[in-house]
């Protein structure tokens, strides 16, 4: 994780093991726990509100990780993220209203037909070199769409279906606060399990793919195999994500999960940073806070000359979207490395004070 | 059978078609010279329509001088994209590159959404409009229009690629950018020049619909309908791309016209295309004449 600035001299790494460790410091990791076990508490302090936030925001995380093993870690981009984040939610609301599995295990289950459908759609455009699963994905979007509005027994059509609370054998939990642990035992569960990918051969072969994939095939790494691979995991979290938010809401619809909200997934990993795994949550709650936020400038804006010069009330949405759209474009030309990279920075900063270097 | 229908049908796709190649034909214009996968082919189009739509309907400038302008703007605006946005992009990861395009579209929908509202407008009469009987036929006079302006951009396009100066310095440029260099072809003005007739074309195309369906953001489908057209007559072939949209349109009146007599699914129409791109990726991934990708270490 650390960059090599954070290295201080003297540091020398004789094992692979310390290498490629996780936390270079006991400091770090002592952190890592403490920030953890903070988090356990929020539910104690933060009101509705921001519960419902920080829900959200671990939600929307796990997908984007997905998203960002595609697209950080491969070198390919999909942009039918949101209609797996759909089928997720639908699955599992499916499979735990007419069938006798409990939600607990509807969830797992909801990732891996996420997952097959996505390799349907992928293994096709992973054959091929170059960027044919973008184009591949898109079509994904659209046709998914589709057949959500038409497959009545599935999805309900055009009436919203309903998806029964989060439970564990019979115990049903209820309300946000007991939501929330569900939400940041799977984020803290993703999170680990994608950082360990990346430490693996596995993991090593899709970043190899994404810097060269020519070096990378003649090393003797399947590209198809790997392509494939890193493509249905990125479906399988976004199922998964999919079905936590069809829990919390209770009902799924298909309002807003156009292809908006595939490119909105793609904000959260450029500006968090793509191939950072820490940076996907800097992302995903920048996206998620940007529109509160504007709300929130809004209204105390209201009455002002700017708001009515720009008329707010009435256009903030697209005023969103714009802001949405100019700020991957800046990211992508001021800051490649997002969020996760001015983090480093900041970091070394302090570590190094009062020198630069 | 309902014979008449299937054939006007089949007339419509044809128009639809063509303009659907007009567009995947500038779409593979940009991918060829620049190998940048253009996400915001559709909003091209709606900037030119939105654009002629303002100086016709708001300013009230004659039609003869307003599409001229427009068309200039549309260049300029692609000039200013290429040079502002593109450009600092070059030699970054070619997925940032698609990533700036997705992003730029995002912004162009928001922000003509914004000035021009949500509501679809009319465009002003420019043509008087009446049926021509054509063979038994009853076509309307803005569906030949169409047809007409869409041949004539391809015939202008094709020479343009055979016998001009910059067509061939673009056509050395798609085949290897080093090489055009070093024999003195400014691979900048070329890249610029290729967005800038992408989106003049474009404007053209987007006008064309508007004439005949009125100004609405629904005009962006046609950028993304590029994306079958384009897979289908393979990524980097502007002869296929014409042949690929004019496929696909044909194809989903076909579609309409089996769903609305034999399935009754509904909306068959606009998902057609989708299925297709798929299967062409499984069964001939670089569709009818695009080229294999060889490589040599």
């Amino acid at each position: 994780m650390a960059g090599p600035a954070l290295i201080p001299a003297g540091d020398f790494r004789t094992t692979y093991a310390a290498d490629t460790t996780i936390f270079p410091t006991r400091t770090s990791r002592n952190f890592a726990i403490a920030g953890v076990l903070l988090l356990c508490l929020a539910p104690q302090f933060f009101s509705g509100y921001w519960l419902s936030i920080l829900i959200q925001i671990g939600i929307f995380s796990i997908a984007a990780l997905g998203l960002n093993i595609l697209v950080g870690f491969t070198g390919q981009i999909s942009i039918g993220h949101a209609a797996f984040f759909l089928l997720g939610a639908f699955t599992s609301a499916y499979i735990s209203n007419n069938a006798p599995i409990p939600v607990f295990f509807a969830i797992p289950l909801a990732g891996i037909v996420t997952a097959l459908v996505g390799l349907v759609f992928g293994i096709p455009a992973a054959r091929l070199k170059g960027l044919y699963l973008v184009i591949a994905t898109l079509a994904a979007q659209y046709i998914l769409l589709d057949f959500f509005s038409r497959a009545e027994w599935f999805s309900g059509g055009s009436v919203p279906a309903s998806a029964e609370p989060f439970s564990i054998f019979g115990y049903a939990l209820r309300g946000d606060k007991q939501y929330f642990y569900v939400v940041l035992a799977y984020v803290l569960a993703s999170y680990v399990l994608v950082t360990n990918l990346m430490r693996t051969r596995d993991g090593r072969a899709l970043v190899a793919i994404r810097d060269h994939y020519l070096s990378a095939e003649i090393m003797g790494i399947n590209l198809t195999k790997y392509r494939t691979l890193s493509f249905g995991l990125a479906a399988f979290f976004a199922g998964i994500a999919g079905a936590l938010y069809a829990h919390y809401q209770l009902v799924v619809s298909q309002e807003g999960f156009g292809i908006e909200r595939s490119i909105l997934f793609l904000a959260m990993i450029i500006i968090g940073g793509t191939g950072s795994i820490m940076g996907t949550l800097m992302g995903t709650a920048f996206v998620v806070l940007l529109p509160e936020s504007m709300e929130w400038l809004s209204l105390q804006l209201k009455g002002g000359a700017i708001d009515h010069a720009l008329s707010l009330n009435t256009n903030i949405t697209f005023l969103r979207e714009i802001a949405i759209g100019l700020i991957i474009i800046a990211f992508l030309m001021f800051e490649p490395d997002g969020l996760a990279h001015r983090w480093r920075q900041i970091k070394a900063y302090w570590k190094l004070y009062p020198f630069s270097h | 059978m309902n014979t008449a229908f299937l054939i006007q049908l089949l007339v419509n796709g044809l128009v639809v078609g063509t303009l659907y190649g007009v567009v995947a034909m500038s779409f593979v214009l940009i991918y060829k010279a620049t190998q940048v996968v253009n996400f915001a082919q559709g909003e091209l189009l709606l900037v030119g329509a939105w654009v002629c739509w303002a100086l016709l309907a708001k300013y009230q400038v004659p039609f003869w001088i307003g599409m001229p302008m427009t068309l200039v703007f549309m260049f300029v605006f692609g000039i200013a994209i290429q040079v502002l946005i593109l450009r600092p992009m070059i030699g970054e990861p070619i997925i940032s590159v698609i990533m700036v395009t997705i992003g730029l579209s995002t912004v162009f929908q928001a922000a003509l959404k914004w000035m021009f509202g949500v509501n679809p407008q009319p465009f002003p009469r420019v043509f008087e409009s009446q049926s021509v009987n054509l063979l038994g036929l009853q076509i309307q006079t803005v569906y030949i229009m169409s047809l007409v302006v869409s041949v004539a951009m391809m015939i202008g396009m094709a020479w343009f690629f055979r016998a001009s100066k910059y067509g061939l310095a673009m056509r050395a440029t798609a085949f290897n950018q080093q090489v055009a260099q070093s024999l003195g072809i400014s691979v900048k003005s070329v890249f610029a020049m290729a967005w800038a007739i992408s989106a003049t074309v474009s404007a053209v195309a987007g006008v064309v619909v508007a004439v005949v369906n009125g100004v609405s953001s629904g005009l962006a489908a046609y950028g993304i309908k590029v994306f079958p057209a384009a897979i289908l007559g393979g990524l980097d072939s502007v002869g296929g791309a014409v042949l690929g949209g004019i496929i696909i349109g044909l194809l989903e009146n076909i579609a309409q016209y089996v769903d609305s007599q034999y399935l009754h699914w509904g909306n068959l129409y606009e998902i057609a295309p989708f299925y297709v791109l798929i299967i062409v990726l499984m069964i001939k991934p670089y569709g009818l004449f695009g080229t294999h990708d060889i490589e040599r270490i």
